[in-house]
């Protein structure tokens, strides 16, 4: 049986604005919901945690500078590759470089010399556009050559505009259309606690696909089941095609619906390496609920030019001029430093 | 009338007492026995356990059944996740919603990746009755057969419907079950074959060939008893596999009757109407008249006032077949 209590403030309960509340002053707290539920036959998925195999928050200081060099790296793979292919997303991939570069270099159990390896950690990405910025990272990871990033969204590349299993199977997904691939990420982590695997699951998503309806049934699910042995990761950069997320179908609170659904709701800097770390560290240890990291970003990070402007979310760098300006930003830390040479 | 001894079909074919059964029935034993065979079998059921007959594969099986609530979306896609993760999963819903609702996850998750998808639509066709238009799915053949990589089966009676299912699970990539909510009479034996890419011949004719799916290959056969009497042999085919269409046996059916007759409760644009015209104009150009839905939704009615509305009994059969015979001249 369990009985969680919430209590909140009563100004910030009345008067979430901050303002005089119109309440009499003198009761500090009020009640705002209580949940009561029996388990006294719990069905089988409550009981299995998967084991810890090891805690992805111990990380140095030299480790974390190491990560960011190697997003920016990402980044100007991810500048070059489109400019290259001539279409395709700047500001998604940009704006995930850091979340990417924590998952496969520090975070996920994967071997990338052997792909299929059945305990890895499976990294699910539902948002197929910004799969830039996952091609770089496996290829900076091993997986397979860097040289074959200039092949993205090129007849015969396994490069695909959208990335496809049947290109390249260590991607985990086929994903475009968006709300596919959180779904199956939740049907890949209630696989895994019915074998009692140890593996656990990753979804990167974006917010825009917050307004497609199957991201909530999803939800729904994944709450059901208590798939403690999974996380989404949402790409909260407050834009999609036609322009800022807040004018096309307003999604706040996310942290609250969430919350509602019944997860364990994580905010973090999604630019800093040791919150994205420490976030997923506290999403594997999570016991009773399946975790959401709102991870929030600067669409286009690393870019002056791009940073936070919608019309960089579906269009690259359009001549070589433009990619030299973009990758010089990068390299001076946006003109902080007058030595390219990081 | 002579029934190919090669069909195993019942005995006595036309008998008042012949037994009766949903198809959905067959496919609830043949779940169980797919999930005995293999414990990758998983089913998803979206609110529907009972009428799909997943409640069967749920008692035997309570570990591996899996309510998702109304949610079709979400149904195709987790069970696609669940799939990759190395399970057989069933979807069983109604044929309206799943694969009505949710058939862009079908197509990305279930058969751009090719994985082990296997979709039921059940209380599909016109025979739903009563319950009108919105629940008689009449699209669902032309949906799923579109669809690169996807299987797509309509088996004709109870029985065949069990082996459908447990030939399904056996086999790898996406599947489409088509069933029906109304109890048909179960005409095929234990030992009647059955296999993916495969129709059977059932009956010994010359003068045209039905080509039929689903409950209406027992009207089929009705018609074909009633030609005899008008001197007209005909050969009816059950096709349960209409994706691989077994396109051997209709080729030889085209050259050797030179008329056909297509029989499905479905939409013709797209059915196995259109399947069997796609494949003739192209091997063996003959008159082809389809029965089935023509371009129209249904309506509430008992499933018999429907069927003889929509010109899908034996009599409207008959009346085609005569067509075809004057039109091949």
């Amino acid at each position: 049986m369990q009985f969680t209590l919430c209590l909140y403030p009563i100004s910030e309960a009345q008067n979430p604005d901050g303002g005089p509340s119109a309440k009499p002053q003198g009761l500090e707290y009020v009640v705002l919901r209580f949940r009561l539920s029996f388990s006294l036959s719990s069905p089988w998925y409550t009981s299995s945690m998967p084991p810890r195999r090891h805690s992805v928050s111990t990380i140095t200081d030299s480790e974390v500078r190491t990560l960011e060099l190697l997003a920016n790296t990402i980044r100007q793979d991810i500048l070059t590759m489109l400019t290259t292919a001539g279409s395709g997303h700047s500001a998604g991939p940009l704006g995930m470089a850091d979340i990417f570069t924590a998952l496969y270099f520090h975070i996920l159990q994967h071997r990338p010399k052997q792909p299929h390896w059945a305990d890895r950690d499976r990294l699910f990405l539902s948002n197929g556009h910004i799969v830039p910025v996952r091609y770089a990272a496996m290829a900076r990871a091993g997986y397979f050559p860097v040289d074959e990033l200039s092949t993205l969204r090129k007849f015969g590349s396994r490069l695909q505009g959208h990335p496809e299993i049947r290109y390249l199977p260590s991607l985990e997904n086929t994903s475009g259309p968006l709300g596919d691939g959180s779904s199956q990420a939740v049907g890949a982590a209630y696989a895994a606690k019915m074998d009692g695997a140890p593996w656990h699951t990753y979804c990167v998503m974006s917010d825009g696909e917050l307004e497609c309806g199957i991201t909530w049934e999803a939800a729904l699910f994944a709450a059901k089941y208590q798939l403690n042995n999974l996380t989404w990761i949402i790409d909260r950069n407050n834009i999609q095609i036609d322009g800022y997320t807040e004018d096309i179908m307003p999604l706040e609170p996310v942290h609250d619906k969430f919350a509602a659904f019944g997860w364990n709701v994580l905010e973090i800097d999604g630019h800093n390496i040791r919150d994205i770390i420490n976030a997923c560290d506290r999403g594997e240890s999570t016991w009773e609920a399946p975790t959401v990291i709102i991870a929030h970003t600067i669409p286009g990070k690393g870019v002056s030019f791009m940073e936070c402007e919608p019309s960089w979310h579906g269009k690259p760098p359009k001549n070589r001029t433009e990619l030299t300006s973009a990758l010089k930003d990068l390299r001076t830390l946006g003109g902080k430093i007058s030595n390219e040479s990081l | 009338m002579t029934v190919r001894a090669s069909a195993k079909l019942v005995r006595d074919l036309f008998a008042k007492t012949i037994k009766t059964e949903p198809t959905r029935n067959g496919f609830g034993r043949g779940l169980v026995i797919a999930g005995k065979n293999d414990a990758r079998v998983v089913a998803l059921c979206a609110d529907l356990s009972e009428s799909t007959r997943v409640l069967d594969f749920k008692n035997a099986f309570p570990n591996r059944f899996i309510q998702m609530g109304v949610s079709e979306q979400s149904l195709a896609a987790i069970a696609s996740g669940m799939a990759l993760a190395g399970k057989i999963p069933f979807i069983a819903s109604y044929a309206a919603f799943s694969p009505g609702r949710n058939w862009e996850q079908i197509r990305t998750t279930g058969c751009i990746q090719n994985v082990n998808l296997k979709i039921v639509g059940s209380h599909a066709g016109i025979s739903v009755g009563a319950d009108g238009a919105t629940h008689q799915m009449t699209e669902d053949i032309a949906l799923m057969r579109v669809l690169p990589n996807m299987t797509v089966l309509c088996p004709c009676d109870a029985l065949e419907a069990e082996k459908a299912t447990v030939a399904a699970a056996a086999i790898d990539g996406p599947v489409y079950l088509r069933l029906g909510r109304e109890a048909t009479p179960i005409f095929t034996t234990p030992s009647s074959p059955f296999e993916i890419g495969k129709a059977q011949t059932l009956t010994k004719g010359n003068d045209v060939a039905i080509i039929a799916c689903g409950a209406l290959v027992y009207e089929a056969l009705k018609a074909a008893r009633d030609c005899e009497k008008l001197g007209i042999e005909v050969r009816v085919i059950n096709c349960p596999s209409i994706k691989p269409l077994d396109e051997e046996t209709i080729i030889a059916a085209a050259q050797e009757c030179g008329a056909i007759v297509t029989v499905e409760e479905a939409q013709i644009a797209g059915g196995l109407g259109g399947a069997v015209c796609e494949l003739l104009s192209q091997e063996c150009p003959v008159p082809i008249l389809r029965i089935g839905m023509h371009d129209e939704f249904g309506q509430s009615g008992t499933p018999a006032e429907l069927l003889e509305y929509y010109r899908m009994t034996a009599p409207w059969i008959v009346k085609a077949v005569k067509q075809a015979m004057k039109k091949k001249g």
